[in-house]
C-alpha cells in the first residue's frame, strides 16, 4: 500500500501536477488574454447592483 | 438593473431547510444532554440545546413577520450579515488580544494571576483560548464577513442560498463558543489549532460544507464572466481548510455523549498529519484569505486597478502548489523521515517567491496613489501589512532551514515570527478591511476620526516592534543558552536560568501587547461612531442612494 502510493505520488502524481501548473501558466500569459485580464484588474473599482451590465 | 423574483416555494425553501436543520441539532443536543456521561458534555449539550432553541425561535418569528415580502430580493446585495460579521470579528478580536495580554502577563509574574482553585484561570486553559480566539473567532469573522462582501460585489449577484449563508454566520460563532467554553473547562483533544473535541469538529464541519456551498452557488449564479482572483484565493481558502480539519481529526469518540474522544494515527504519523494541517492552517487560512482581501480593498480604498493581474494568476496557483508542503520544516530532528523533513524546507524555501510576488503586486497597488499613504491612514495600515507579511514570509523560510531551526525552534523566536505575521500581516489587513467595511456598509462619507485612526496605527505599530523586538532577542538568547556546554561537556545552564534570563523581554513583550489591545480598542469605538453617522462619519451624502468614488476620504 505505502509502496504502491509513494510511487505513484512520485511519478504521475508529479507529472499531473507539472502538467496543471504549466496550464494555469500558460493561461495566465496568453497573450490574448491580456485584455481580459486587464479588465478584471479593475473589478473592485466597479460599483455596480446586482444583475448591473 | 433586473428584477428577479424568486419563486415563493425557493425562499420558503430555505428558510425551512434551515429550520429543519437547526431543529435535528436542537432535539440530538438535548437526547445528548440527558445522557451526558461526563459534566463537560452535559454544559456543551445544553449550552448548543439552548442556543439552537433560541435560533428556532427566532426563526419562527421573523419568517411570521415577513408577510409575503421576499426577503432574500435578487436586487439587492445581502449586506446585513456583512455588517454582524463586523461586529462579530470586532468583538472577538478585543476578547482574543484581552486573553493574549493577560497570559502574557501571566509568564511574566507566575504569581499574580495564579488562582488554584480556578483551573480555568490557568495558563494552559488560556493559551489555547488566545489562540483560538484571535485565529478562528476575529480572523474566521473577517473571512467570513469579507468573502460575503466580495463575493457578491465582484459577481454582481446577491449571495446564493437564502437563509443559508445567516446559518454559516451563526453556526461558526455557535462553533467558536463551543470551541471556548471547552477550553476553560479543560476539553482538548491535544492537537494545536485543532484542540475542539470530535463533536465541535462535526458541526463545524456541517457549517464548513454550508459555507462552501454558500460560495459556490454565488459563483454560480455570477453576472459577471470573469471570477475576480480574491474569489479564487477565498475559494482555496474554504476547499483547503475543509480538507484539512476533516483528516487532522479523524477520531473515535470513547461515547457519543461524552467529550473524549481518541486520534485515528498515531506516534509520527499522527504529528505529520498535525503540522501538515497547523502549517496549512497558516498557508490556507491566515494567508490565501487574508491575500484575497488585500486583492480585493487595497484596489478599492485606492482607487487604483491590481497592478498586475497576471501576476495574481501566478501567485495564487504557485502559492496553493507550494504551501501544502512545507507542514514536516515543523518537525525538524524528530523521529519523520529524513527525506520529509528536506522536502518540507524545500518547498518552504521555494515558498518566498509567491510568498513575495503577491507582495509586490499589493503594494505596486498603489502606483499613481503614494499619496494616499501619506494621506489616507487606512490605505498606510493595509501596506504595512503587506510590508509584515514580506518580512515574515522571508523569515519563515529562513527558519525552515535544518541549521537554522536547531537554534530557532521551540524559543521565543517562534513566538516573535508568529506573533510578526498574525499582528502585522493578519491583523493590520483585517483591521483596513473593517475600516473600509463599516464606512462602506453604512454609507459614511467618512470614518468618525481620522485622528483615530492615526493613533491607532502608530500604537499598534510601535506596540508589534516592542512585541517583536523583545521576542527576537529573547529567542537567541535562550536558544544560545540551551546549547551551551562547559569544558567537561555539561550543560552550561539549568533551564530555569534561561527562564530568568528572558523576564525583561518578557515584560517588554507585555507593553506591546497592552499597545496593541489600545489600538484595538480605539478602533472599535472609531467604528461605532462611524455606523452611528457622528464627526467627520455625519454628512448630507448619506442620503444619496450612489456610491461614488467621491465617498473616499478627501486628499
Amino acid at each position: 500500500m505505502y509502496e504502491t502510493l509513494s510511487h505513484f505520488a512520485q511519478t504521475w502524481g508529479l507529472a499531473l501536477f507539472v502538467a496543471m501548473f504549466a496550464v494555469a501558466l500558460v493561461y495566465a500569459l496568453w497573450p490574448t488574454n491580456k485584455s481580459k485580464f486587464r479588465e478584471a484588474a479593475y473589478l473592485p473599482l466597479e460599483d455596480k447592483e446586482p444583475g448591473d451590465e | 438593473m433586473s428584477t428577479i423574483t424568486k419563486p415563493r416555494s425557493s425562499i420558503a425553501g430555505s428558510i425551512a431547510g434551515v429550520a429543519t436543520f437547526v431543529g435535528i441539532a436542537c432535539l440530538g443536543s438535548l437526547l445528548i444532554a440527558a445522557n451526558a456521561v461526563d459534566p463537560m458534555m452535559e454544559a456543551h449539550a445544553w449550552i448548543f440545546f439552548f442556543l439552537t432553541a433560541f435560533a428556532l425561535v427566532a426563526i419562527g418569528i421573523w419568517a411570521g413577520g415577513l408577510t409575503g415580502r421576499n426577503p432574500f430580493d435578487e436586487s439587492f446585495y445581502e449586506d446585513t450579515i456583512v455588517k454582524f460579521g463586523v461586529a462579530a470579528a470586532m468583538f472577538w478580536g478585543i476578547a482574543g488580544f484581552l486573553v493574549g495580554v493577560i497570559i502574557a502577563l501571566q509568564l511574566t509574574w507566575p504569581n499574580i494571576f495564579y488562582f488554584p482553585d480556578l483551573g480555568w484561570t490557568n495558563f494552559g486553559r488560556l493559551r489555547p483560548l488566545h489562540t483560538s480566539a484571535v485565529i478562528f473567532a476575529f480572523g474566521g469573522n473577517v473571512l467570513i464577513a469579507t468573502s460575503f462582501y466580495v463575493v457578491q460585489r465582484t459577481s454582481r449577484t446577491r449571495i446564493a442560498g437564502g437563509l443559508w449563508p445567516w446559518f454559516v454566520f451563526w453556526g461558526y460563532n455557535l462553533f467558536i463558543v463551543i470551541a471556548g467554553t471547552g477550553y476553560l473547562m479543560g476539553v482538548t483533544q491535544s492537537k494545536e489549532y485543532a484542540e475542539p473535541e470530535w463533536y465541535a469538529d462535526l458541526w463545524l464541519t456541517i457549517v464548513w460544507v454550508a459555507y462552501l456551498l454558500v460560495f459556490l452557488g454565488t459563483l454560480w449564479k455570477r453576472k459577471e464572466p470573469h471570477i475576480y482572483v480574491a474569489n479564487w484565493f477565498y475559494l482555496s481558502f474554504i476547499v483547503t481548510i475543509a480538507m484539512l480539519h476533516i483528516v487532522n481529526n479523524l477520531s473515535m469518540p470513547v461515547n457519543l455523549s461524552g467529550s473524549k474522544s481518541y486520534q485515528l494515527f498515531s506516534g509520527v504519523q499522527d504529528a505529520l498529519t498535525q503540522w501538515w494541517y497547523g502549517h496549512n492552517a497558516v498557508g490556507f487560512f491566515l494567508t490565501t484569505g487574508f491575500l484575497a482581501i488585500m486583492y480585493y480593498f487595497i484596489p478599492k480604498r485606492a482607487q487604483r486597478p491590481v497592478y498586475s493581474y497576471r501576476l495574481s494568476i501566478v501567485h495564487f496557483w504557485s502559492l496553493i502548489f507550494i504551501y501544502i508542503w512545507a507542514g514536516p520544516h515543523h518537525l525538524h530532528y524528530t523521529a519523520l523521515p529524513q527525506w520529509a523533513q528536506t522536502l518540507g524546507m524545500t518547498f518552504s524555501i521555494m515558498l518566498w517567491m509567491p510568498s513575495w510576488g503577491g507582495m509586490i503586486n499589493g503594494v505596486m497597488t498603489l502606483s499613481g496613489a503614494w499619496d494616499k499613504l501619506r494621506t489616507d491612514p487606512v490605505v498606510r495600515m493595509m501596506v504595512v501589512s503587506l510590508a509584515f507579511y514580506g518580512m515574515s514570509t522571508f523569515e519563515g523560510p529562513l527558519m525552515s532551514v535544518r541549521a537554522v531551526n536547531a537554534l530557532s525552534h521551540y524559543t521565543e523566536w517562534g513566538i516573535a515570527h508568529v506573533h510578526s505575521g498574525s499582528l502585522g500581516w493578519v491583523g493590520f489587513i483585517s483591521f483596513g478591511a473593517l475600516y473600509c467595511l463599516t464606512q462602506w456598509l453604512w454609507k459614511r462619507p467618512a470614518l468618525y476620526s481620522k485622528s483615530l485612526v492615526e493613533w491607532h496605527f502608530w500604537l499598534a505599530t510601535i506596540g508589534i516592534v516592542f512585541y517583536i523586538v523583545a521576542l527576537y532577542f529573547a529567542g537567541i538568547i535562550e536558544g544560545l543558552m540551551w546549547r551551551a556546554y562547559n569544558e567537561y561537556g555539561f550543560l552550561e545552564y539549568s533551564f530555569i536560568e534561561t527562564v530568568d534570563a528572558k523576564h525583561i523581554n518578557y515584560m517588554i513583550r507585555a507593553v506591546g501587547g497592552g499597545l496593541y489591545l489600545t489600538g484595538a480598542l480605539i478602533m472599535a469605538y472609531n467604528l461605532v461612531r462611524t455606523a452611528l453617522g457622528h464627526g467627520e462619519a455625519a454628512d448630507v451624502a448619506i442620503t444619496e442612494p450612489n456610491r461614488t468614488p467621491a465617498l473616499q476620504p478627501a486628499e
